[in-house]
């Protein structure tokens, strides 16, 4: 008889545990090794040269650009959205919370389309755009806007829930002690919430500089203009250049990496003593 | 000290106040009784300023702050779950209220470590400044909430159930340890709670609240010994409750005489000790009413299956409209 009366049988164990292990080498380890052998498969010296184009180059630039500008806009929008949506009653609120989730639920072309409809030529204010000569769709404004809309929800959705459990007791407390709103955010409530928005920031920039499918809608796929890495990735791999196709592949799953280490390793450092340290 | 004049307050289509008066002398120590859903914790919430009436007004010491926000009236609001700042030190938690004060009012670190220090000697916390919430009991937690609200200096201290997240015992030490720290003080003090023998115990007056409405207002023994409505009665202390002539008649369990021609009859249902009587359950006879009587344990437990007569040496006589018929008593 076993000791614990929760716990399964060793068999049960060993094959739910080898199902998982199996599944996960199969659909995440197998490809992500594919992508480096593939990279490096003439060696290292055509892997650099690919990547030492200068339009993979301006890719990597433009998708640095990108996540710099979108990333540090999305934590200030979801910060504003789940504040205002934890510590306040308002009327309109239900709705608030189904449109931040609407980045979710829309396919990602479709977002893109919105901006064409929008900005583009033909679209609303396509003729106002170009009387006063703005460019948005078809340049780096429109590729901002698409992966801003994108990106939205990650913060947002990872603050508000961790926020509700936070109740306002906290911030009560604080205003109660004479703090102001701006004290109170920066003293109380943001080192409550400091974790889920680091682990909302990451999640914020791996999809900021991976999407694809808005992006691709609204950038024209200019090269050495309006290509981000993985508009750039495409593009080589239609023109057989594999090599120089995974290699830049392979900067992006290196970029998923170094987020899953950098969360694995704040998380080590800091979330264990994460309720003592200021 | 404090002055509430006709204080309303809706959650949408709740009403959570209905028109509340309620005056408070200096040093007094009152404690809001009442169910959940009462208004106790709303109408403390009002006096602090977490809250705003929808109309009436607050007086504070004289002055008026009915639209004054919590931060500007200098009350101490402690918490019941504590809400202490998790990633600062008990001696930072505590220090807080001063570290936010801006220019000359803020004092220096050395200063308001010391401040520190002496709140945290006073709720016997000693040395314990530089450790973090999460490494306290919840007893210890509650008394740095508490330092806290007091390093402020607060003119008015509001405690919002404050031992509702402790254990029994617990409980009763830092019940004790409150009402000693506030014959020390004498700050003007208001506690809500919804267990009765915490507010007997500690008050000066109890305020009893009931769907929005004060129910009745005065001493603890006033209170036990003279409910003033039918609500009252039942909340505050056991009450027997039994259909008699002009109304219903309530007596506690102890106002009772056994007498061989009693008026009235119960048939024992069950017994047991209770601290030093016996508590004797039972159906009344006739009416089938539910009741419970305190027997000195100087005499015999009752059989079970027993019939026992007894009057009521003492009562109270409630009409339907839940009014007391005065100088009624069998």
């Amino acid at each position: 008889m076993s000791l614990h009366p929760t716990s399964e049988a060793p068999v049960t164990r060993a094959v739910l545990i080898g199902i998982a292990l199996l599944f996960l080498g199969f659909f995440l380890l197998l490809p992500l090794l594919a992508v480096f052998s593939e990279a490096l498969k003439m060696g290292l010296g055509p892997f650099l040269d690919a990547i030492h184009t200068p339009d993979a180059l301006a890719a990597i630039r433009l998708t640095l650009v990108i996540a710099a500008i979108a990333v540090p806009l999305n934590v200030v929008f979801g910060l504003a959205a789940s504040w205002a949506i934890t510590k306040f009653q308002f009327p309109g609120k239900a709705l608030l919370i189904t449109l931040i989730d609407l980045p979710f639920s829309v396919s990602p072309v479709v977002s893109g389309l919105i901006f064409v409809l929008l900005f583009g030529a033909n679209g609303l204010f396509g003729a106002w755009l170009a009387q006063h000569d703005l460019k948005i769709i078809f340049a780096v404004p429109g590729i901002v806007l698409a992966t801003v809309f994108i990106t939205f929800p990650f913060v947002a959705r990872e603050l508000i829930p961790l926020m509700m459990e936070q109740g306002k007791d906290d911030e009560e407390a604080a205003i109660s002690l004479g703090a102001s709103g701006w004290q109170t955010f920066w003293h109380v409530t943001l080192p409550n919430i400091r974790w889920g928005l680091l682990y909302g920031v990451l999640l914020c920039n791996a999809r900021a500089m991976g999407e694809f499918g808005a992006v691709s809608v609204v950038s024209g796929h200019i090269r050495g203009e309006t290509n981000t890495m993985p508009l750039h990735v495409e593009i080589l791999y239609n023109e057989y250049d594999f090599v120089g196709a995974f290699a830049v592949a392979s900067l992006l799953a290196l970029l998923a990496l170094v987020t899953l280490v950098a969360k694995t390793v704040l998380e080590w450092r800091f979330g264990l003593h994460a309720g003592a340290r200021h | 000290m404090i002055h509430l004049r006709g204080i309303t307050k809706r959650f949408g289509n709740y009403p959570a106040l209905h028109g509340i008066d309620l005056d408070v002398a200096p040093g007094e120590f009152i404690a809001l009784l009442g169910p959940s859903g009462s208004g106790k914790t709303t109408l403390l919430r009002i006096i602090a300023g977490l809250e705003f009436q929808d109309s009436g007004s607050v007086l504070l010491g004289g002055e008026d702050v009915s639209s004054t926000p919590v931060a500007d009236r200098h009350v101490g609001f402690v918490f019941q779950h504590y809400a202490l700042f998790r990633h600062m030190t008990v001696a930072d938690n505590v220090a807080f209220g001063l570290s936010v004060r801006r220019g000359k009012a803020r004092p220096s670190k050395a200063a308001r470590h010391a401040r520190a220090e002496e709140l945290l000697r006073l709720v016997q916390l000693e040395g314990l400044g530089s450790r973090y919430p999460g490494q306290l009991s919840g007893g210890q937690r509650q008394r740095v909430a508490l330092a806290r609200a007091l390093a402020i200096e607060p003119r008015l201290l509001l405690l919002d159930e404050p031992f509702g997240a402790l254990d029994a015992k617990v409980r009763k030490d830092l019940r004790r340890w409150l009402r000693d720290l506030h014959k020390q003080m004498g700050l003007t003090s208001i506690f809500v709670t919804h267990d009765q023998e915490e507010a007997l115990e500690l008050a000066d007056r109890v305020v009893v609240m009931n769907q929005g409405r004060i129910e009745q207002i005065g001493a603890p023994d006033a209170v036990y010994m003279n409910p003033e409505t039918p609500f009252v009665s039942h909340f505050v202390g056991e009450t027997n409750r039994i259909p008699g002539a002009g109304g219903e008649i309530h007596f506690r369990p102890h106002e009772i005489t056994l007498a061989p021609d009693g008026a009235e009859a119960v048939l024992v249902d069950n017994v047991f000790r209770k601290g030093a009587v016996w508590r004797v359950e039972g159906l009344l006879q006739g009416g089938g009413q539910f009741v419970e009587l305190d027997l000195t344990a100087q005499q015999a437990a009752p059989g079970l299956g027993e019939t026992i007569r007894f009057n009521a040496r003492r009562s109270r006589i409630f009409n339907a409209d839940g009014d007391q018929k005065k100088g009624v008593q069998p």
